[in-house]
């Protein structure tokens, strides 16, 4: 506690840090997967690829991925691009197939009706599609967000400042108390991206909110 | 003969499913439980194979008490149909029906032999064997359902709106053949449904109970229809009661006229010599059966299939009176057309002359 | 990348006590250990759960929680707390392994627990209705039916552990962690590499060996109509990545 208390600001920058890590890739990989999704969706042919694709990407360790990131990206191994670009593509792994699941669960006489009405493609798959499979796709987002908060603090083993390198100065100095403090923050960044996302889910789907007639 | 004796049923927030039940089922019958959701019909036929547990009252089958004997082997010697079939889809067919034999130790080969043996009782092509429950339609599916019950050869069974989930032409086909296994088997069967059309086609005896699990008439299908013991028992079998009590009188006596006929292809001189002034003619098909009416004045060119009226419904010679009735209302001529057994032409009733029969017959529509 | 393929192609960064084929040996070891431990705990216990419906929230919790616990600070944890208690290389293996198998269990628990759950109601009603008792409702019919599930829990297990094994390297285990670790201690981008990329295509494999495993053990009736991409359904159920 006193540790804590002594380390404020840096624990208040790393976490900002932390958070930007975190975040940027799911915001990055949410933009990705949509379009991803909606192809394999729409092409039977693209499906098998695209998720087989992605699902091997995701089967990758994380720490092993940040280290070939450079490889691609003609990246510094210290660049915190890396851990972005990585977690970009574990977070289109998982939510393509989700944004692909999600538009699936719109029932069929829903987008009949909008078709019939003279709704055209584009804008029923904004106005339609794409609102009723929020709850869907936010469930894959949770998932991401919180998984994200955990990996990027290996990211500290090469060097990248988060709060994972509380974890690694604890541990080089064997000393237990910023590794706890590391550990609590992360928990509690992850707590707060949750929440954010089922804030925001709450509030693009009103219609989830009232209770059906008794 | 199962009994049920003053059964019970309270679940432990205070609901009563069901309130003191008595009842006798009789062996080698088709008895239904019928009524609206809530009036416990699940419930009694899941206390028989003691799915369920009675809270105070006893079930008997052959006088031996349910409760005295040992579950498991309780629920072998007892066939049970669900509604969602309850196939185990990890399992193929042949697999799935000879579940219960191999639960009492048959050894695979009989198992599997007898297995075989039930997909053709039930109307199943025995290439179906080596597939999978997920690949067979619903109906197919509860016909698995019911050849897996009759494996072991029970001789009580029990089932729970095993045809409400497949399409009306698909149930319709399916309480058909149902009937003809009884005829066939013989079994002490336990139907339960909320169609009450269902339970007066297939039942030999129907018990219709209330909400609250009790009992409100148990009747023959035609006492049922003849006899409501109550406004609720009225009120549960809708509409056109006295019509569709018809359904149960036969009709020996019905005085049958013969009616000139053509067959398909005769020229219109052919129709207008044989109709001798007559509005609508009969025309029959090369196998000597009734195929439709035609007018012959509008006739150009000899008859076609095409241009037959075929709104007139079939009655059979020794049918019902409800048949009759219908063939003789549905032909446009208003002439009803009574088939042999074989579906060749016997003659024409007309409504009149039903009608006459039904002013003559019991009272009561009494069997 | 030329000094990614110059490490790999030299002979003896293969052979000997710190070779490829020593670590890959180690990091296998591990990681079956581990998996080994939390099958046998998650299982029976998820099958339990499924079967009795009892504690079925703790395991959502559990599942959701342990996801947001940074593995990096559990591990660096348990070896500072736990390491001075035991002598030896036990004092950094012990503690690893132990973390490993708390990792592995919520996936294979959710796993076990999802799939006697997901049992269609009507299929349980049925197997009881014939007179099956408890134990072989449940070994005849709950465990054959969540078998899908149950693999995918494996799976992702499976692949958490040759994760998580990785970054135990910096807590002075074996393993192919090791490279990527030492590696960036020597500055040596090359070992780093090679190593990042071994760890890649040994999880890859991993993936392949259980939707093989699956694909045989797994009754052809479980498959969905139309869907021949269940063998891939792994990371969807219950996806953990380290």
């Amino acid at each position: 506690m006193n540790w804590f208390l002594g380390h404020l600001d840096e624990v208040g920058s790393l976490m900002a840090t932390h958070a930007v890590l975190a975040s940027a890739p799911l915001l990055a990989g949410l933009l990705l997967a949509i379009p991803l999704g909606w192809l394999a969706r729409r092409y039977r042919v693209l499906r098998t690829p695209l998720i087989v694709g992605t699902g091997l990407l995701y089967t990758i360790p994380s720490l092993a991925l940040f280290i070939l990131m450079p490889l691609v990206l003609g990246t510094g191994i210290l660049d915190p691009l890396n851990v972005v670009v990585a977690l970009t593509v574990y977070t289109v792994a998982l939510l393509v197939r989700t944004v692909s699941d999600g538009l699936a669960s719109v029932p069929e006489d829903v987008l009949q009706a909008a078709s019939a009405m003279g709704i055209g493609r584009v804008s029923r798959f904004f106005k339609v599609e794409l609102p009723l499979a929020v709850p869907v796709i936010s469930a894959g987002l949770r998932v991401a967000a919180v998984s994200n908060v955990s990996i990027v603090s290996v990211a500290a083993l090469l060097g990248i400042a988060q709060l994972g390198s509380l974890f690694t100065d604890g541990f080089a100095r064997n000393y237990l108390d910023p590794i706890v403090v590391g550990i609590l923050a992360c928990i509690a960044l992850a707590l707060v991206f949750d929440l954010l996302i089922v804030a925001l889910t709450k509030v693009a789907t009103p219609w989830l909110r009232v209770g059906s007639p008794a | 003969m199962i009994t049920f004796t003053e059964v019970k049923k309270v679940y432990p927030g205070g609901t009563t499913a069901v309130g003191g039940l008595s009842l006798d089922i009789p062996t080698g019958q088709i008895t239904v439980l019928v009524g609206p959701s809530g009036c416990g019909k699940t419930t009694s036929l899941r206390m028989i194979n003691r799915m369920i547990e009675p809270s105070s009252g006893r079930v008997a089958i052959d006088g031996r008490d349910t409760a005295t004997l040992e579950v498991n082997e309780l629920r072998r010697s007892i066939g049970y149909v669900i509604q969602s079939g309850g196939l185990f889809p990890h399992q193929s067919i042949l697999d799935n029906i000879a579940t219960v034999p191999l639960l009492l130790g048959w050894g695979r080969a009989k198992a599997r032999a007898r297995a075989q043996e039930l997909l053709e009782l039930v109307g199943l092509d025995a290439a179906l064997a080596k597939r999978y429950p997920s690949q067979l339609s619903g109906g197919q599916q509860q016909r698995v359902g019911v050849a897996r019950a009759l494996a072991a050869d029970p001789p009580v069974m029990l089932l729970d709106e095993p045809f409400s989930a497949v399409d009306p032409v698909v149930r319709a086909q399916l309480q058909d053949e149902f009937l003809r296994l009884q005829a066939e088997l013989g079994k002490t069967i336990v139907f339960v449904t909320h169609d009450i059309d269902e339970a007066i086609k297939l039942a030999d005896l129907v018990a219709v109970l209330r909400v609250g699990g009790t009992l409100a008439q148990f009747d023959a299908p035609a006492r049922l229809l003849a006899d409501p013991a109550d406004d609720f028992v009225a009120d549960f079998l809708g509409r056109d009661r006295g019509y569709r009590a018809l359904g149960f009188v036969a009709a020996p006596g019905l005085p049958i006229s013969a009616e000139p006929t053509v067959p398909l292809g005769a020229t219109p001189a052919e129709a207008k010599q044989a109709a001798g002034g007559a509005d609508w003619l009969l025309v029959l098909d090369a196998a000597g059966a009734p195929a439709g009416w035609v007018e012959p004045v509008r006739l150009q060119a000899p008859i076609t299939a095409a241009e037959l009226h075929r709104g007139g419904t079939l009655a059979r010679v020794g049918g019902s009176l409800r048949a009759a009735l219908d063939a003789a209302l549905s032909a446009p001529s208003r002439r009803g057309v009574i088939t042999d057994d074989a579906g060749g032409l016997v003659g024409t009733v007309r409504a009149q002359d039903v009608l006459v029969e039904i002013e003559r017959g019991p009272k009561t529509g009494a069997p | 990348m030329n000094l990614l393929w110059e490490w790999l192609a030299d002979p003896n960064n293969w052979s000997g006590p710190e070779g490829v084929w020593t670590r890959l040996v180690e990091h296998l070891s591990y990681s079956l250990v581990t998996l080994v431990i939390a099958a046998l705990v998650g299982i029976p216990l998820g099958l339990w759960i499924g079967h009795t419906g009892r504690g079925r929230l703790t395991v959502v919790n559990l599942v959701n929680g342990m996801r947001s616990v940074p593995t990096l600070g559990l591990l660096f944890v348990a070896v500072l707390v736990v390491g001075p208690l035991l002598a030896g290389d036990v004092a950094f293996l012990g503690p690893a392994i132990f973390v490993l198998v708390i990792l592995a269990i919520p996936p294979i628990l959710a796993g076990a627990y999802a799939g006697v759950e997901g049992v269609d109601p009507g299929v349980r009603d049925g197997a009881r209705g014939m007179g099956m008792g408890e134990l072989q409702v449940l070994t005849k019919v709950e465990i054959p039916v969540a078998l899908p599930l149950i693999f995918s829990g494996l799976r992702s297990a499976a692949l958490q552990v040759v994760a998580t094994a990785t970054i135990a390297a910096s807590v002075s285990v074996g393993g192919l962690g090791r490279f990527l670790i030492d590696g960036q201690a020597y500055r040596d981008y090359g070992e780093m590499a090679a190593g990042a990329l071994l760890v890649a295509l040994l999880a890859v494999c991993v993936d392949l060996v259980f939707a093989a495993v699956q694909r045989l053990v797994v009754s052809p009736g479980l498959a969905a109509p139309n869907d021949s991409l269940r063998w891939r359904a792994a990371p969807q159920s219950v996806p953990t990545t380290t």
